[in-house]
């Protein structure tokens, strides 16, 4: 989770003083960090988010998100249990884990946790969005009641608020970080361009593309574990509580203007990509929360593709 | 009327020997057997929950039978259908191109090539073309007709296979004039050769277009034969006479104990 209370001043003051976005670009590894690691997550949220919309998914992305909230919880009590096991090397696991423990447990467990929602979601007779509801409060009280018995710093508010809403841990990250989430966002994006077809097939009829002859069981399986490492990635840059609104808006306005498959998706990530663009930069400007301001950004296009929609409709 | 009934000489397609079926231990149809030639079209009828969409599903290769054999031969096989499936509600406000789906047709044939060929390509304008739905290839599927969303993904279809279609009630909500067009339109497609299977409740369509009548009552099969033969058959009679009601004489009795 890092210290993300201690940056909140240098940025206040580094976008006084400088004033000028510029230099903070050239002075400040951390912009420059938070702006491809954020650029990265926003282009894969937006792809996801097309096939997810359609497919009346958009509520597991929703849960998901809080499963990951959590797990991060329990990676935090794995630390603190290993540092006060005291021994040198549990306190060196310890470390190797508080610096990744976003990634090393956080993942598996949400990846687990999306297969099994994704598994109930398809079958009728198990009432699917009861089942996705009851994880996500589930894991968001057992998340809670974790962090606060075993704490990772003397501030549990401060821990719990970055974790739900983001804050400013986008601006804390390393070059290790960033490194791990051009990876794995890479990996996202090559996977939509190869399995392209395939995904709007298994989108647009799953009966009719799993009679043809595709497992679409494996593409499904590929959605679900996308969707996790995407939402993993973005708890970083706007905080699990908002990791759905990332998903979701940019396909929503998207598919308010544009009628077909490719041109929604295109758009759906020009839009995000300039959306976290411009909530990052202002989040920088202003000291504003950055997951936050994004969100604001992707609301304020939402309405706008909204009106466009409802006055080119009328004529 | 019935095209191909004499032509018993062509080549059979689908067999399906005493096939008992059904989900999580629960039959829903027992003792099915039929046969599919080449060229013919099959109507399956029955009212519903008489487990059609069942059987569906099992020429499909999605859902095993419980017992007995459905055996493909003459070179087909379950992946070689063009299927075209009830619509789902998450197709009426889809955003895609008429283009595009109708492509997506090809994605069994493009295995783990992640694009279209051009002879994939090829292939789907061919078939938009025969369809007549050329000029509507950039629009949106979410804003046509029923009639022309159905043709659609009979395109589509098409692309799968060119051998043998199994339609899944498809004039369902379509006004008369677009279900008229589409029972010509199959019928056309039949003509041409391909094998037509096709599930419906409307019997009376089913008597006028089709070549055999594969009848599923409750749990069992009623009747299967040409569709002249139905006209004649005891089952026929009654079924044609009392159209447009559910249950009918001959049903009753069934219920209960028909385990042979």
């Amino acid at each position: 989770m890092g210290t993300p209370e201690m940056n909140r001043p240098e940025v206040r003051t580094m976008a006084d003083s400088l004033g000028s976005l510029r230099d903070a670009f050239i002075n400040y590894p951390f912009v420059r960090y938070a702006m491809i690691v954020g650029l990265l997550i926003a282009l894969c949220s937006s792809l996801l988010g097309v096939p997810l919309v359609l497919k009346r998914f958009s509520f597991i992305g929703d849960g998901l998100s809080h499963v990951a909230f959590g797990a991060i919880a329990v990676g935090s009590a794995v630390t603190f249990a290993l540092r006060s096991i005291g021994s040198s090397g549990a306190d060196g696991l310890a470390e190797v884990l508080s610096v990744n423990h976003s990634t090393a447990i956080v993942l598996p467990i949400t990846v687990i946790s999306a297969i099994l929602l994704l598994r109930t979601g398809q079958n009728t007779k198990i009432k699917g969005d009861a089942a996705v509801a009851m994880i996500s409060v589930g894991s968001l009280a057992v998340g809670y009641l974790i962090m606060n018995r075993f704490p990772t710093s003397s501030n549990i508010s401060g821990d719990v608020c970055s974790t739900l809403f983001g804050s400013y841990s986008i601006l804390t990250l390393k070059l290790s970080d960033v490194i791990l989430c051009s990876v794995m966002a890479a990996a996202v994006i090559v996977t939509f361009i190869l399995f392209y077809n395939k995904i709007f097939a298994v989108t647009f009829d799953e009966t009719f593309t799993r009679a043809s002859g595709v497992n679409a069981g494996a593409y499904n399986l590929m959605t679900a574990v996308i969707t996790a490492v995407v939402i993993v990635l973005a708890m970083n840059l706007v905080g699990s509580l908002l990791i759905s609104a990332l998903i979701i808006f940019p396909a929503l306005s998207a598919m308010r203007i544009f009628r077909s498959f490719r041109s929604v998706m295109i758009c759906s990530a020009v839009i995000s990509v300039i959306c976290a663009a411009f909530g990052i930069i202002l989040s920088i400007l202003y000291s504003t929360p950055t997951g936050s301001t994004i969100v604001a950004a992707d609301i304020a296009v939402f309405l706008l593709m909204s009106l466009v929609s409802a006055v080119t409709r009328r004529n | 009327m019935p095209e191909n009934t004499e032509k018993k000489e062509n080549k059979i397609q689908l067999a399906c020997r005493r096939a008992s079926l059904g989900y999580e231990g629960r039959v829903v149809a027992e003792e099915l057997s039929f046969e599919v030639h080449e060229g013919d079209y099959l109507c399956i009828i029955g009212e519903n929950g008489s487990g059609k969409s069942t059987l569906v599903k099992a020429i499909l290769g999605l859902k095993p039978q419980l017992s007995g054999e459905i055996e493909w031969l003459g070179g087909v096989s379950p992946s070689q259908i063009g299927y075209l499936p009830q619509q789902t509600v998450v197709q009426r406000d889809f955003p895609a191109s008429v283009r595009e789906i109708v492509r997506s047709g090809c994605v069994s044939k493009s295995g783990l090539r992640p694009f279209y060929s051009l002879a994939e390509k090829d292939l789907a304008e061919q078939n938009m073309a025969l369809l007549g739905i050329t000029d509507l290839a950039k629009r949106c599927y979410r804003d046509l007709s029923g009639g022309q969303q159905q043709r659609v993904l009979l395109a589509r279809a098409l692309c799968a296979a060119q051998k043998m279609l199994l339609l899944d009630e498809p004039v369902t909500g379509l006004d008369p004039k677009a279900q008229l067009d589409l029972y010509e339109l199959i019928r056309e497609l039949n003509k041409k050769g391909i094998t037509i299977i096709m599930v419906s409740h409307d019997v009376a369509a089913a008597v006028r277009y089709s070549s055999h009548i594969l009848h599923i009552g409750s749990r069992r099969q009623l009747f299967f034969g040409t569709s002249q033969e139905y006209r004649e058959s005891e089952v026929g009679r009654s079924f044609l006479a009392a159209e447009g009601t559910y249950g009918y004489p001959g049903d009753e009795q069934t219920g209960g104990e028909d385990n042979g």
